[in-house]
């Protein structure tokens, strides 16, 4: 009982210390501030972003992972989720050496399209999406697993082509599992720290996102970095009483 | 219009083998226990389970042939396929559910909701269409599920178990629905059930699965009057003996042996109704019959009758009166004498 409590205060301790020292007076100021709203805006387009590119590669991903046998489809899984399980800081310096100026890729794409990703905010967004895209994958799939296949058989002895089935049977069907992938996805993506830091680096208004802006305000307004951190947890808040239905049980 | 199909198909360990032929017109009942392939041949026909080898024919259009690398895809066959548990979409309403086959197809979105509609009309829920599936009750379901699998008008009606989540209240008015919609479509139809009274009720002709394999098919009066597996013979209540017979004596491949009128010599069946079968207290003697030893295992009251269950060479069923039972004082596990004469050994060919 007692570790129990002392279990529990390890996660409510930090959340009232970081309430008492809000200063709720000069809130409103501090998320007014031009620097706190570039953040904020380069967050919110970075995060949509990224959660749209997941959507769009992840969907088919895990389509892929719950549908079709191939070989090697459990080592590609095991490759493709391994950003849940991996420092983010190792994704950021993996991205460089593909992506970066003298990487796999980025070499070619700097000397063919003239594209350079590092540092940018395109940059920005590929380091949220490599870190948060598992999150929509394994959660997709996981309901196309759950989901009862032959209703994709009644759609096509209907009459309609794979195309037809995707669109008016199966992904309206997972339509919870989409939805719940892509709040997670998001929430991931919006809190991304080490990848971004390190594939895109700080400038403020292009790379500098609200968790990187926390950091750095730390130092020089602490004010600041209070209320950007007091944004985050409502956002979190927000995700975790959206999804309670799926995570928490009924109660 | 004609289906011709010869299937051989693998579902895991299990194989399919199966050789069927279905005239427009006709309505054919596949009966089989469960297990025994029958949702498989459904899936082979629709062309959701891909055939090893074989060929399916549709009034003489091949939809599939192994051996000639055709397979027409399930959604450009002509076919209307109804479910156990309707899987009917859950997130469309009832209308669209109706619709989505004509839709698929690539009819106009207002002219597949006015089709949809009447079809609606027809199996008399005119009202229901704004409804979610998930609101219907089970006949509901059903016969939404019928009208969405023939409104697209399909040349090849398949239809899995449709009464078999039905509530009893409710099958029978569902089945007498059924008939009247099976009797006004023209096209090939196919009717798939575990359930004997069903089969019976409504099919011209019953082809019996078991294993995979057809074992029989006919009339449902032929195949009652001859069963040639046990699965039909439990079904109709008879007691069924493979054998070979020799000069009127059948050798029962289990044990025993009995002796028929007239019987052809060779490997055959023999039938013999519970209701023929006598028993005795003592050695009955007099005119010539099949006389043997066997103990009551099992006595079970059927209606006005009694059902026993004997062990002895050959095992055996007796349906015999209350009264009876009592004059022999006949219990479980007691020693009786069986005799059944001649003339009541229905004997016919393996």
């Amino acid at each position: 009982m007692i570790l129990a409590s002392a279990g529990a205060a390890f996660f409510i301790v930090p959340l009232i210390g970081l309430l008492l020292r809000t200063p709720w007076a000069s809130a409103w100021h501090q998320l007014g501030s031009p620097e706190v709203l570039a953040a904020l805006r380069l967050s919110l387009l970075a995060s949509v972003s990224a959660t749209s590119i997941a959507v769009i590669l992840g969907v088919p991903l895990a389509w892929t992972f719950a549908r079709l046998t191939f070989p090697g489809r459990a080592v590609i899984r095991a490759l493709t989720v391994l950003p849940m399980v991996l420092p983010p800081v190792v994704g950021g310096v993996a991205l460089l050496y593909a992506f970066g100026r003298r990487g796999l890729l980025g070499a070619s794409l700097a000397a063919a399209f003239g594209i350079h990703l590092p540092f940018t905010t395109a940059g920005a967004i590929m380091a949220e999406t490599f870190v948060a895209m598992p999150f929509l994958v394994i959660t997709v799939e996981a309901g196309l697993r759950s989901m009862d296949t032959r209703f994709e058989d009644a759609a096509r002895s209907l009459g309609a082509n794979r195309w037809t089935v995707l669109w008016r049977v199966t992904l309206p069907l997972v339509r919870p599992s989409l939805v719940a992938g892509a709040v997670l996805c998001w929430a991931r993506a919006l809190g991304e720290f080490g990848a971004t830091i390190t594939f895109a680096g700080n400038l403020p208004g292009r790379t500098q996102t609200m968790p990187l802006a926390v950091y750095l305000a730390l130092e020089t307004n602490p004010d600041a970095a209070v209320v950007l951190s007091l944004v985050l947890l409502a956002v979190s808040l927000a995700v975790l009483i959206g999804l309670r239905d799926r995570w928490l049980g009924a109660s | 219009m004609t289906l011709d199909a010869r299937i051989r198909a693998g579902v895991g360990a299990f194989t399919l083998d199966v050789e069927l032929a279905v005239a427009a017109g006709e309505l054919v009942a596949v009966l089989g226990p469960n297990g025994a392939g029958k949702t498989s041949l459904l899936r082979a026909l629709a062309g959701l389970l891909p055939l090893g080898s074989g060929r399916v024919t549709l009034d003489g259009v091949v939809l599939e042939d192994p051996a000639k690398r055709i397979r027409v895809p399930s959604e450009r066959r002509p076919i209307g396929l109804v479910f156990q548990d309707y899987l009917l979409f859950p997130h469309l309403s009832v209308l669209e559910n109706v619709a989505f086959g004509l839709r698929a197809r690539g009819v106009a979105r207002a002219t597949a909701i006015v089709q949809a509609g009447r079809w609606l009309d027809r199996v008399g829920l005119p009202s229901e269409g704004e409804r979610r599936p998930a609101s219907l009750s089970g006949g509901q379901a059903q016969r939404v599920a019928l009208a969405r699998a023939l409104a697209t008008n399909p040349a090849l009606l398949l239809l899995d178990e449709p009464m078999a989540a039905l509530d009893a209240s409710t099958r029978v008015a569902f089945r007498r629905d059924l008939r009247r919609h099976l009797e006004s479509y023209h096209g090939v139809r196919l009717l798939v059930t575990h359930d004997p009274v069903e089969a019976m009720a409504m099919a011209d002709r019953l082809v019996v699965l078991e294993d995979g394999r057809v074992l029989q098919s006919g009339t449902p009066a032929e195949v009652t009057q001859h069963p040639r597996s046990r699965y039909v013979a439990d079904l109709v209540g008879v007691n069924l003996f493979r054998g070979r017979a020799s000069h009127d004596v059948i050798t029962i491949a289990g044990g025993g042996s009995l002796t028929a009128a007239g019987a052809t010599d060779g490997e055959v069946f023999a039938v013999v109704h519970p209701r023929s079968v006598a028993l005795f207290r003592m050695r009955p003697d007099g005119t010539p019959r099949n006389v043997w030893e066997g103990r009551a295992v099992d006595l079970d009251l059927e209606g006005d009758r009694v059902r026993v269950r004997l062990t002895g060479s050959p095992p055996i069923v007796a349906e015999v009166t209350p009264a009876a039972v009592r004059e022999l004082g006949l219990d479980r596990g007691d020693q009786v004498w069986v005799a059944v004469k001649a003339t009541e050994v229905n004997v016919y060919p393996a």
